[in-house]
């Protein structure tokens, strides 16, 4: 796949230019952020088609995650998930240490507010490859310190014993 | 060769088919339908047999198949879903795939 450079720049510009042209209108967070979610989704379900044609069929959806933290991650940020935790219940976290569009930002508290403009895009990128994969799921991001982010991803068919929370 | 080509969504209605014209062009449709029992048995079975068998191919499903066409059936969807101007859940509507589709069917003269 090509360069991470021209991706990451591609990137920011987009995020600029959506808060740009709402600018007009309102400058409500959740749309822009909705907009930018919603386009990771298009891009996550069209690679998630192109990277499975030659693998194996999954087992369950651990092995799922396990593609998404390991072959998924590499491809759109050349390297892997530092850590994948899981309560076997539909609850993933996956923890990058590093994350490839947050480490140009910061290198710690600084512009912390701003950080979830920039994970929209992946978030709405993951839960579109699981959809195309099978997997209704919520992904969220967060984070304390930059560069390092955890996304949340929750499935709620497989969580049985909880209620949906939201 | 093929007489009749499908492309089935998850939701379980199709995204696309073609058949070579004939008067039965119904009985296909309905064949298609039938086949999707057989899919999902294959695929609970494969679960139950510790994962040996881990190919996106079920194999045949009646022996008429051919592997090579699969391949390069799912080929070309992978195309179709990488097109921007394509909506998954729409029906498919590409020319290029159309052209692949042709190239497997049964040639009516």
């Amino acid at each position: 796949m090509a360069d991470e450079a021209p991706f990451q720049f591609l990137h920011n510009e987009v995020i600029h230019y959506i808060y740009k042209s709402a600018e007009n209108g309102e400058t409500e967070n959740g749309k822009n952020i909705t907009k930018l979610e919603n386009m990771g989704f298009r891009v996550g379900q069209g690679l998630i088609e192109r990277l499975t044609k030659d693998t194996a069929r999954f087992k369950d959806e651990l092995d799922i995650m396990k593609f998404i933290c390991k072959d998924f991650w590499t491809c759109v940020f050349k390297k892997q998930i530092d850590n994948l935790r899981t309560n076997h219940q539909g609850i993933y976290v996956l923890q990058d240490n590093k994350f490839r569009l947050l480490s140009q930002l910061s290198a710690g508290k600084q512009y912390l507010e701003h950080a979830p403009k920039y994970l929209a895009f992946t978030c709405g990128l993951v839960r579109g490859a699981l959809s195309n994969l099978g997997v209704k799921s919520i992904v969220t991001a967060e984070v304390s310190v930059m560069p390092a982010c955890k996304t949340h991803i929750t499935c709620p068919s497989s969580d049985q014993r909880h209620s949906h929370k939201d | 060769m093929a007489v009749c080509i499908a492309v089935i969504a998850k939701e379980n209605y199709p995204l696309y088919i073609r058949s070579v014209p004939t008067q039965n062009e119904l009985k296909f449709h309905y064949t298609v339908h039938t086949s999707l029992d057989v899919v999902e048995e294959k695929i609970s079975a494969v679960g139950k047999s510790l994962g040996d068998q881990r190919e996106l191919y079920l194999g045949l499903l009646y022996p008429t198949e051919d592997y090579k066409m699969f391949r390069k059936l799912h080929n070309s969807f992978t195309d179709v879903m990488c097109n921007p101007f394509h909506n998954p859940g729409d029906t498919i509507q590409s020319k290029a795939f159309d052209g692949i589709v042709s190239g497997m069917m049964v040639q009516t003269g």
